[in-house]
């Protein structure tokens, strides 16, 4: 019957040509459907665009003809072929007088032209005039074509005739008029910025319609701009309330729900006002409750609204009911078996847990599903929820499962944004020094090319200045265990670029160090990575600088060096490139073998990556040789500054005659016996026996310049015994060749290599910057306020790294898994529950291996892999240490923490009493054991407290269970 | 603010193509291909949601639907509520549905013209203009209404337009 019913229609329009459509265009609709293949599209496209092209350069065609061109020529570009051989005849069909022909016109004008195309121009006056038709329809078109086609420029054109529009009597048309008007508002803010008050008028209209449009524009102004709206808050508020009384006409419900639409625009609204304004959100507290209550959750848009009642809650001022009721939704949203549900769920408490960290803990069990579902939306949603919830504590686990699934996947944007969000995680958070190495290197192995260089540039600046503490046995073992991973990746196949300049850089500066690996061990690998990867120059250019500095470091040690053979046929084979730096850097390798040891060592220190440069700008160390010189005769210096002084006062005659006495003056500067020569000696070795002064000796300045083009780590963290012939110039020449904030000058003595001058500059901010975010144990002050605040709120203040925490909290794990399972049996709870304190107590130091152990527990198999995952999430409890805290913390984190306990405590205890059952109360009991508050003294009287609790089972302090999850 | 409206069948072939930010034609074709290229992976019974941030730029959402043969795309902007989003297209199918009485692929083939209007009736600018498919009717029978009546040349017979605003 439905297929009778369908071919039937289909007849009709076959020979009537619904819509005034022609048989010719139906035959290309039908065809192009039944085309097998693109190409055949393609022609039968190409043709129609043939037949086309001729008939509407035919003079004298029918309006209704002409029409249907227009409307298969909007078809040929939607199939993406090129039809603007037809534009104008679209534009020439607006002019029409005809509704429909007009109508046909603008539809095709918005869908061809942008709007900087050059026929808008021919449009513009047509529009302007439709824009006063009396025919509320042309008018309609008239602001669809607007909205579309008027750019910046042509906005002035149009924009009185839209104003009036919004005193139109059609409420459609106001309606559009203020779309219109937003768009504008959208394209250049300030051609409306005179008219924002019309929109707050049109906020009392008397047509809920538009004054449900007007709320688009006023989101846009107010998320611009939160403190001039202010005022309108009680407004909104009101309107709001209306809204979900129902007191508006039952045309607006949908679904049964009062006008949906404009409840999300008011809430979104709201969000904005209310955030960080407590005066503000206390007025809406009352209306978001009563949303809460009555939303109904079964439809869709129903749910909506919730959500964005969440959002809303999540973005004002805290209120502890309305943040219980927002929790009850996400628990019935994860619950649900809709995906989309669940999706908003978990986005949803991503947004709460910034003000209410405990409610997360309650869902575990829901994110640990979703992170395992198959639904990739879901999956990354997910990932958005635990890189919000990360600490040190469980680092690891998310971590982990991040390269995990970086690895699964193929899109590359993807991988891109999860691998920076590993290592940000990982620079942050890295519980050792070890750990972030192993985790980098899986990054770099499996998505090398899409992250940024400076990761890399992080990585060996790490290595070289280890975790930042002086403990120089500890980063030499990070070092030689650096090495060992790098020997051992180094033979796989396909290595991305960054990765290898990496692995050489490590390996060159390192490889040899803790006399493991053989000089030529190291260089073998590393010649094999320059063969390998022939064709990548950067990697090939840190392969020989790598195999330079280990020949260095061994010349420098006293041992004789022979070149592998390999090695030196590569070296010849750069030597030849036709890369300019690869020869320099081949030729520069030759050059330092040939050096002797004291020479090598000082323009090759080893190990002196990290050691600050000390620039010394006067260049002190030539006052000797300035000193000789002047003895033997020379004119004193006198700074250009006062050379111009004296110019000025003793030619003050001509213009000419000031140039020419210039030239006499840089003449007799030129004439001046040998000033640039000393400047290229370096200075640590030359500077005290000046009589070789003057000697500029070839090879001398390749070596200098040599250890300048050694690649370095990144601008400032590297090994810079740099000589520039600009601090030089700087002192003869003109002051433009110099540049002091990037020259390093040669007056790097013994003293300064072996560092302890310390330059401020930009440089050794970084420096010490990328130090503080490396070490978890210090507060990290680097990271935004927010950051620090979702960090007190959630972890209740910065970690300390886990002394005994791991297999602890495995243990407790284990037994809430098996507590939960017989839940409501009081008994288990106690025993479990002794069982773990006593486990806690007498726990050995972290054996983070334990993770992959099989957990043997009573409990189900499905259950035991979940709880597996949540070790990583549950450890937290131990981690905030109580000694430590008050320590390490830095005093804002404190001050940020203090502002939110009240509430936070306070809500949760409402939240947490009527919502949880069952499980949810045995773990909360177990948790007890670990509670920790920021202080001493509170977490002294908790733990009393905890102890007291935690032999009856039958306590349900939310409390207990607040640092369990975060 | 809503960037884009795209119908496209199970095969792939775009029905309707709207953007509300200016793209040229292979732009479009693109970004066709791109959407249909993620949502033919996908499986059924996942959410209906899409972060589509890869091909759209910054910021992008994608909701989709699946009917018989279609899927009906919406691509907006942070701005927007996803799951409301889902609902509009819901109010574009049932005014479809209203329209052509039990809508299939074949109606919207060879109505291109009428379901650029009703999508104009529902969004306008970019922006949710009417949500109620029985408002949206309304219009829509208005504009046919006064089209017939100002096209005087119109041969369409009394039946068929009859038939039309039925």
């Amino acid at each position: 019957m439905e297929q009778l019913k369908t071919i039937g229609r289909e007849l009709a329009m076959g020979s009537q040509g619904g819509f005034g459509q022609s048989k010719e265009f139906l035959d290309l609709v039908k065809s192009i459907g039944e085309a097998r293949s693109k190409a055949e599209e393609d022609r039968i496209v190409l043709h129609e665009i043939e037949t086309l092209k001729r008939r509407i350069a035919e003079p004298d065609i029918p309006k209704r003809k002409m029409k249907e061109y227009i409307i298969r020529l909007v078809y040929v570009e939607m199939l993406g072929h090129d039809a603007s051989f037809g534009y104008i005849h679209a534009v020439k069909m607006t002019h029409d007088d005809s509704l429909l022909l007009k109508r046909t016109g603008y539809l095709a004008v918005t869908l061809f032209l942008n709007e900087d195309h050059d026929l808008i121009i021919l449009i513009v006056n047509t529009i302007q005039k439709d824009l006063k038709s009396d025919n509320y329809l042309v008018v309609c078109a008239a602001l669809n074509a607007v909205c579309r086609l008027i750019n910046e420029e042509t906005i002035p054109a149009v924009l009185p005739q839209v104003v009036e529009l919004l005193g139109h009597a059609k409420e459609g048309v106001r309606k559009k008029a203020i779309m219109a008007l937003h768009r504008f508002h959208h394209k250049s803010p300030s051609s409306v910025s005179h008219l924002v008050s019309n929109f707050r008028k049109r906020l009392c209209d008397n047509d809920p319609g538009v004054m449900g449009a007007t709320l688009c524009p006023l989101f846009d102004l107010i998320s611009v701009d939160v403190n001039s709206y202010k005022d309108l808050v009680v407004s909104f508020v009101s309107i709001l309330k209306q809204v979900a009384e129902r007191r508006l006409p039952k045309g607006y419900d949908y679904h049964q729900m009062p006008a949906p639409f404009i409840q999300i625009r008011l809430l979104k609204i709201l969000a904005l006002l209310g955030s960080g304004d407590k005066l503000a959100s206390e007025n809406m507290y009352t209306v978001i409750g009563d949303i809460f209550r009555k939303c109904d959750s079964s439809s869709n848009i129903g749910n909506a609204v919730l959500y964005e009642c969440i959002c809303c809650v999540s973005s004002i001022y805290p209120n502890p009911k309305l943040l219980e009721a927002a929790a009850e939704v996400i628990s019935r949203f994860l619950k649900s078996d809709s995906h989309n549900l669940k999706y908003l769920g978990i986005d949803a408490l991503g947004r709460l847990i910034k003000i209410s960290p405990e409610i997360a803990e309650q869902h575990q069990l829901a994110v640990i599903d979703c992170l395992e579902d198959p639904d990739d939306t879901l999956k990354r949603k997910t990932f958005e929820l635990l890189y919000k919830m990360t600490k040190s504590s469980n680092v690891e686990v998310i971590v982990n499962r991040m390269i995990d699934y970086m690895i699964s996947i193929n899109d590359n944007h993807y991988k891109t944004y999860i691998a920076s969000r590993c290592v940000e995680l990982a620079e942050q958070f890295a519980p050792s020094n070890h750990w972030f190495i192993q985790t980098m290197n899986k990054v770099f192995e499996h998505a090398g090319d899409l992250v940024n260089i400076k990761v890399a540039h992080n990585l060996m600046r790490l290595i070289a200045e280890g975790f930042g503490e002086d403990d120089d046995a500890a980063d030499s073992q990070l070092r030689s265990s650096a090495v060992e991973s790098y020997l051992l990746i180094i033979g796989e196949p396909k290595l991305p670029s960054v990765f290898l300049q990496v692995i050489c850089w490590v390996l060159g500066e390192y490889g040899t160090a803790d006399g493991k690996y053989s000089a030529s061990y190291i260089t073998g690998k590393l010649c094999d990575v320059a063969e390998s990867y022939s064709n990548d120059e950067t990697v090939k250019a840190y392969a020989v600088t790598a195999i330079m500095k280990i020949y260095a470091f061994e010349i420098a040690a006293g041992r004789k060096v022979d070149m592998l053979d390999e090695c030196q046929s590569l070296v010849e084979e750069l030597s030849a490139s036709n890369s300019t730096d690869l020869q320099q850097r081949a030729y520069e390798l030759q050059a330092v073998i040939s050096l002797d040891a004291r020479a090598v060592e000082s323009i090759m220190p080893s190990d002196a990556s990290c050691e600050d440069i000390e620039i010394d700008g006067n260049l002190s160390f030539l006052n000797s040789y300035v000193q000789q010189a002047l003895e033997n005769g020379a004119q004193p210096y006198i700074p250009e500054s006062e050379r111009s002084g004296m110019l000025n006062i003793s030619n003050f005659r001509s213009q000419d005659q000031l140039e020419v006495s210039m030239h006499g003056l840089r003449f007799e500067a030129y004439e001046l016996p040998k000033p640039p020569v000393p400047s290229r000696i370096p200075p640590p070795l030359l500077a005290p026996s000046a009589e070789l002064v003057p000697v500029s000796e070839p090879s001398y300045s390749r070596e200098t310049h040599q250890v300048a083009t050694v690649p370095s780590v990144s601008d400032s963290g590297s090994l810079e015994l740099k000589l520039r012939l600009d601090g030089v110039q700087r002192k003869w020449g003109k002051p433009t060749y110099s540049s002091p904030s990037s020259s390093t000058s040669n007056s790097t003595s013994q003293n300064t290599v072996n560092g302890t001058t310390t330059q401020v500059d930009g440089a050794s901010n970084v420096n010490s910057k990328a130090r503080t975010t490396y070490d978890s144990r210090r507060p990290q002050v680097e990271i935004s306020p927010e950051k620090q605040k979702l960090a007190a709120s959630l972890f209740g203040g910065s970690s300390q790294t886990e002394k005994r925490p791991t297999l602890a909290s495995h243990k407790a794990a284990k037994a809430s898994s098996h507590a939960a399972e017989k839940s409501q049996a009081p008994k288990a709870v106690v025993v479990s529950n002794e069982v773990t304190v006593e486990k806690t107590n007498h726990q050995p130091p972290p054996d983070l291996l334990d993770l992959g152990e099989p957990t043997v527990t009573t409990s189900s198999a499905p259950l035991v892999d979940p709880f597996k995952q949540l070790e990583g999430l549950l450890d937290s409890t131990q981690v905030t240490s109580t000694v430590n805290h008050g320590a390490t913390e830095s005093p804002d984190i404190i001050s940020l923490y203090a502002n939110t306990p009240a509430s936070v405590q306070s809500s949760s205890a409402e939240i947490s009493v009527p919502s949880n059952k069952d499980d949810i109360n045995v773990t909360s009991t177990l948790a007890t054991q670990f509670i920790k508050g920021p202080n001493p003294k509170d977490a002294l009287e908790k733990d009393a407290l905890v102890r007291q609790l935690g032999v009856t089972p039958s306590s349900q302090n939310p409390n207990l269970f607040r640092d369990l999850l975060g | 603010m809503i960037r884009s409206v795209m119908v496209m069948n199970t095969q792939g072939k775009p029905r309707l193509a709207k953007f509300y930010d200016f793209q040229p034609v292979e732009k479009q074709q693109e970004l066709i291909r791109s959407v249909f290229g993620v949502l033919c992976s996908r499986a059924e019974n996942v959410s209906n949601f899409l972060e589509a941030d890869s091909i759209f730029g910054p910021d992008s959402r994608l909701v989709y639907k699946h009917y018989a043969t279609l899927y009906f795309v919406l691509v907006f902007d942070s701005s927007e509520n996803e799951l409301a989003m889902l609902d509009l297209i819901q109010v574009f199918v049932e005014t479809l549905d209203k329209c052509f009485k039990n809508v299939c692929e074949l109606d919207l083939v060879f109505n291109y013209c009428k379901m650029h209007t009703i999508i104009d009736e529902i969004i306008f600018g970019g922006q949710v203009l009417e949500t109620s498919s029985t408002e949206v009717m309304k219009a829509i029978e208005e504009i046919s209404k006064l089209e017939t009546a100002s096209n005087s040349i119109s041969l369409v017979p009394k039946s068929v337009s009859g038939w039309r605003t039925r």
